[in-house]
């Protein structure tokens, strides 16, 4: 029941946030997440925004991922 | 799509099960709280990914698993109140009480709707204005401030015909009422991510000081759960017990201050029941007194005889991590997602339900 699912804003109507969810648009509140742009990802639960996505951290936690696979892959071939 | 997609990345996920591998030295017991987890680990087949030093155990975390015998007995009688709506989400329909469930009374003329959102709750209030509309209100502290938005909306647009039948439950002490029982001998917490993007990590600072279980916040995706019990098995490897953040794109050491202030302002902490673990204190969310307008507790009267668990049921350990589903005796026999018997085999997230799907028998 804590499903969250990230999506995109694409609009802000009268407080209200609308999300693109792969080609599919909802409205969203974004009462608990009231500075959120339009741009912003965010978590979507049980039709309220409940937090922003950080891009900069996710790209970071997929490079450590990807660089300790490649040295694994490393130690491995050694 | 975006987040997801990128997390599923098999030859990474490969890369970190080696990881996990190579670096666990002894046998450990992990235990995932949140029932969210336990489906995602059962769908991406994370356990064929682990060496067999890694035990996971699924905790108390699906909020309608948990939910009082006695609270859906309330959800029933209020069913049967000429003039009430009960507006709910979708898991709560088919979970039997003592004599009745929601869908069996929908089914004798009763007015039950699920809804996506409490949004949708208050647009039905909005709507029939000569009816009394209850939403029943489960859930951990990621739903809870949406139900706490609802009622405010509610309390600020005079929509009094909208009440909540508050049965929200708290994470953090569940996991301390888990580890003071003493004898499950739990080494590290998969913790919750969405519950985590509101409530942050500080509630989790004690369970870690005081029993010295690490404590990892994770995400849902294939990698999340990969890279979280890789960081586990290294705070167990190296005698360290701290709270790390795995789910980093998500979640903030301080969570979500303005939804934290919504939930404080409409709710406070009670003592609560909770099913196998029977009452822990300030686990629950009643409804403040300057909202009671809204509470559906002061408006009907919800008085339930003492309800008792179905016999034969092992739900309740089920829930501790105590017992596996499998170790029931009525697990695929009396008890199938068809006809359930006990409420971890009705929610989609049960872990009943979970091991009925994919667990081969």
């Amino acid at each position: 029941m804590c499903l969250g699912i990230p999506a995109k804003i694409i609009k802000i109507e009268h407080g209200m946030g609308i999300i693109d969810m792969e080609g599919t648009q909802k409205e969203v509140s974004l009462l608990l997440q009231e500075d959120a742009k339009v741009g912003d990802y965010v978590v979507v639960h049980a039709g309220f925004a409940i937090q922003k996505i950080d891009e900069e951290q996710a790209l970071a936690s997929l490079e450590t991922l990807r660089e300790m696979a490649s040295e694994l892959a490393e130690a491995e071939s050694e | 799509m975006k987040y997801m997609d990128e997390y599923r990345d098999e030859t990474l996920a490969q890369g970190l099960a080696n990881k996990i591998k190579a670096r666990s030295s002894r046998t450990v017991r992990l235990m995932e709280i949140c029932g969210t987890h336990t489906m995602a680990i059962f769908r991406h087949g994370i356990r064929s990914l682990l060496p067999e030093t890694i035990d996971l155990v699924s905790g108390p975390g699906c909020p309608v698993c948990v939910t009082a015998q006695e609270d859906i007995d309330r959800s029933v009688k209020l069913a049967r109140i000429p003039g009430v709506i009960v507006t709910t989400f979708g898991d709560m329909l088919r979970v039997p009480g003592t004599d009745s469930s929601l869908q069996s009374e929908n089914a004798s003329g009763a007015d039950v709707r699920m809804v996506y959102s409490t949004s949708d709750a208050l647009k039905i209030a909005r709507n029939n204005p000569e009816r009394d509309v209850v939403f029943l209100g489960i859930g951990f502290e990621t739903t809870a401030p949406t139900i706490a938005a609802a009622i405010r909306m509610a309390h600020d647009t005079g929509q009094t015909n909208f009440s909540v039948l508050s049965a929200h439950k708290l994470l953090p002490p569940a996991m301390d009422a888990l580890l003071s029982g003493g004898n499950l001998e739990i080494d590290g917490f998969i913790c919750p991510g969405h519950v985590t993007t509101i409530i942050g990590t500080a509630p989790y600072e004690g369970v870690v000081q005081k029993y010295g279980t690490p404590c990892v916040v994770v995400g849902f995706e294939p990698l999340d759960i990969l890279q979280g019990i890789l960081m586990l098995v290294e705070q167990i490897e190296e005698g360290r017990a701290d709270v790390e953040i795995q789910y980093t794109r998500a979640v903030r050491p301080e969570g979500n201050p303005g939804a934290l202030k919504i939930m404080e302002e409409i709710f406070e902490p009670c003592d609560s029941v909770w099913r196998g673990l029977g009452v822990i204190p300030k686990s629950g969310l009643a409804i403040r007194e300057k909202y009671r307008s809204f509470d559906a507790r002061g408006r009907f009267d919800l008085e339930v005889p003492r309800a008792n668990e179905p016999p034969g049921c092992l739900c309740a350990e089920v829930l501790r991590g105590a017992a596996k589903p499998v170790e029931c005796k009525l697990f695929r026999k009396a008890c199938t997602p068809r006809s359930p018997v006990g409420p971890c085999m009705v929610s989609s997230e049960g872990t009943c339900a979970a091991y009925f799907k994919y667990h081969a028998p």
